[in-house]
């Protein structure tokens, strides 16, 4: 998809639903296999029920919402899109991820934000164990005002001050012997 | 090799790079004798990882020897063949890549190729020079991690697009623009690894062109981010296939580690070429324990993909393009008549452009190393201007100069090439098989199941070795290995 289309697609998919879209508006209203909007470049993609693993892995920009819960890996090596999640995630999300903002409105499986770089998540629920590198960050008004309007613009109601953020603590960045066992 | 300057060698002279350490003319005349076990080389290894608590980190191939294409010769014609006429007889050198699936193959005039090398890792003069010289001869080049630049592809008749697990830069714009795509597991410096560009090399354009920050290591992915076995892949590549029209080639590289069943998941996942990069393959940075130990040779991996192939009939339907270590027109001649129907040159084509050039040395010694030695590919202090980002360096490399040495580089080993296959007499460098080879050493022979020269023995075959006839081809000979037919897997 390279045009600003609109598509409706009653019932469930397979791989890479939505895959490398670009400007078009995908409306899913079963759930989603793996990899849906996958290295999507701009656009919307919004998945009713719920995603495999790896939805909107590498993406570049848009937006991907899933309402239900999105599986491991969701948000990997993302590379600026923006993903809203209104149930949980599973492990290793947001892996490598680089640039762009994962909000997750449920709790976070294990291993969140495993050497991430740059991308900002937003997690409402409760997070198992961090990845390497992925630390807590303070929720300044920026952040709440960005989050207001990513949760606006994924049409859901939940309280922005109820989440917290995560980001890089940028301890990995350069090699250096002495972080030997964080890797 | 990375040069270390401690407190404890700082002031001594013979750690200084303008004068480097030299052995004495004479060691045994002095009484002194090396250990075998802790050579100089591991000395200094063992030194630098106490000094400094790092391990090695360089670009190039595996250095140790090992197997490889000179273990090889050719029989040439005889009495039983006949040779064509050089310079006047043809010889075609063109090969097509990718007419099992894609409807828009590759045609190209020679089956040397230039292999996947990234822009971040090689300067952009540089992949503008590997696109020159590529398109000079009728032959593709190959973008690397990191994605496609306006250099690579403005000079680039065929461009080959790496599909690689950062997936730096991808978009599908970039695909469409792409002549073929190439997906790629792995390297044969590092099979299982991923990329690593140190902070160095990381400038502003590098960083925008992978949406990560100045400066900083930056670490490729070792797994595809959306696809984890074989039957996954197939997913994958239709997906590659639906959003570029089914039109493009669709290659898959694979480091050599398990040749056969690699080469087989691949073909069931739909390839339509194979690219198998064995443990002398270059690479721009990778940690030294990884090239050494990780992998095995360019030579033990054709055989067992071109197996494959056969056993899944499709040896020459899906085209094999070998990497790792290729220098000559006798290397590609000899890659050919294994089973391969094209190969990629990495390291050969950096040294064309002008990579160690002897005329550099003072500089080479100025950051502690020797031309003919220099491999801190990954330093970014390339006096040659083509492993770097800096951009004082990257202006010393005239791309329109360094393109036409690749070519002329291309033009000799395609000749060199149909100078063997003509010996043999063959009318295309398709037409080698393994008949044509012998092995030097036992190695080859069981590598390559070709008999020691000499001999009728193949290590590993039986009835080969002492029988009369033997794999000569008399009565009672075992099977050659001839053309198409499937052989024993041993
Ligand atoms: C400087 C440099 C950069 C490379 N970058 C990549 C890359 O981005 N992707 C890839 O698949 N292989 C990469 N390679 C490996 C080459 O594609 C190829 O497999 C190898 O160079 C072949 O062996 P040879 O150097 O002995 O010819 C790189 C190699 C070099 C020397």
């Amino acid at each position: 998809m390279t045009q600003p289309i609109e598509v409706r697609i009653e019932g469930h998919v397979g791989y890479y639903a939505a895959g490398m879209n670009e400007e078009a508006t995908v409306e899913i209203l079963g759930n989603a296999g793996v990899g849906v909007a996958e290295n999507m470049m701009s656009g919307r993609v919004h998945v009713k029920g719920s995603a495999s693993q790896s939805a909107g892995a590498t993406a570049h920009g848009g937006l991907l919402v899933v309402d239900g819960n999105a599986a491991a890996r969701c948000g990997i090596s993302m590379k600026g899109v923006d993903i809203v999640v209104g149930g949980d995630v599973g492990h290793m999300s947001a892996f490598m991820a680089q640039a762009g903002r994962l909000v997750i409105c449920g709790k976070a499986g294990d291993g969140l934000g495993d050497s991430i770089y740059e991308a900002r998540l937003y997690v409402k629920g409760s997070v198992g164990q961090l990845g390497a590198d992925c630390v807590e960050k303070p929720l300044r008004p920026e952040h709440l005002a960005e989050l207001t309007a990513l949760l606006a613009a994924a049409g859901r109601t939940d309280n922005p001050a109820e989440f917290r953020r995560y980001g890089s603590a940028r301890q990995l960045y350069n090699f250096h012997v002495d972080n030997a066992f964080a890797y | 090799m990375t040069t270390i300057t401690t407190a404890d060698n700082a002031a001594d002279p013979v750690a200084d790079a303008a004068a480097p350490p030299c052995p004495p003319s004479d060691p045994a005349a002095l009484g002194l004798r090396e250990n075998a076990t802790f050579d100089r080389t591991t000395i200094a290894a063992i030194r630098r990882a106490a000094l400094t608590g790092l391990y090695d980190i360089r670009g190039g191939g595996a250095k140790r020897k090992l197997p490889h294409f000179d273990d090889l010769l050719f029989l040439g014609a005889s009495m039983s063949r006949y040779p064509l006429e050089g310079y006047r007889e043809r010889c075609d050198t063109d090969v097509i890549i990718g007419q099992r699936f894609a409807q828009k193959p590759l045609h190209l005039k020679t089956p040397v190729t230039i292999a996947g090398m990234s822009f971040g890792s090689l300067s952009g003069p540089a992949k503008e020079a590997l696109g020159r010289g590529a398109s000079a001869v009728g032959t593709s080049t190959t973008t690397g991690d990191g994605g496609m630049t306006e250099e690579e592809r403005g000079h680039s008749d065929t461009l080959v697009y790496q599909y690689l697990p950062s997936r730096y830069g991808m978009n599908p714009r970039h695909l469409r623009m792409a002549d073929a795509i190439e997906v790629v597991l792995g390297q044969g410096a590092k099979p299982g690894g991923g990329g690593m560009l140190l902070g160095q090399k990381i400038t502003d354009r590098v960083a925008g062109m992978r949406t990560l920050p100045v400066g900083i290591d930056q670490r490729s992915a070792c797994r595809h981010p959306d696809w984890t076995g074989p039957d996954d892949l197939r997913i994958k590549i239709l997906e590659l296939r639906e959003i570029t029209d089914w039109e493009k080639p669709v290659y898959v590289k694979i480091g050599a580690s398990r040749p056969y069943y690699d080469v087989a998941l691949a073909i069931k996942a739909g390839a339509d070429a194979i690219v198998l990069d064995g443990m002398q393959g270059g690479t721009a940075a990778t940690q030294e324990v990884f090239i050494e130990h990780v992998g095995i040779p360019t030579l033990a991996a054709i055989t067992q993909a071109v197996e494959a192939l056969q056993e899944a009939g499709l040896h020459r339907e899906v085209q094999l393009i070998v990497s790792g270590g290729v220098r000559s027109g006798a290397d590609v001649a000899k890659a050919l008549a294994l089973g391969a129907d094209a190969v990629s040159i990495g390291t050969a084509a950096l040294i064309a452009l002008g990579d160690n050039d002897p005329a550099l040395e003072a500089e080479y010694r100025k950051i502690g190393s020797a031309a003919g030695y220099y491999d801190d590919w990954q330093a970014g202090q390339d006096p040659a201007g083509i492993t770097t980002q800096d951009p004082e360096l990257s202006r010393r490399l005239d791309p329109e100069v360094a393109g036409h040495r690749l070519a002329n580089l291309l033009r000799v080993m395609t000749m060199e090439a149909q100078i063997i296959a003509r010996a043999c007499g063959k009318a295309h460098l398709l037409h080698l098989e393994p008949e044509d080879l012998v092995a030097l050493t036992i190695e080859a022979a069981a590598m390559t199941r070709r008999p020691l020269a000499g001999t009728d023995w193949v290590p590993g075959l039986p009835g080969t070795g002492g029988a009369p006839g033997g794999n000569l081809g008399g009565p009672g000979a075992a099977p050659p290995l001839v053309g198409d037919q499937p052989v024993a897997r041993l």
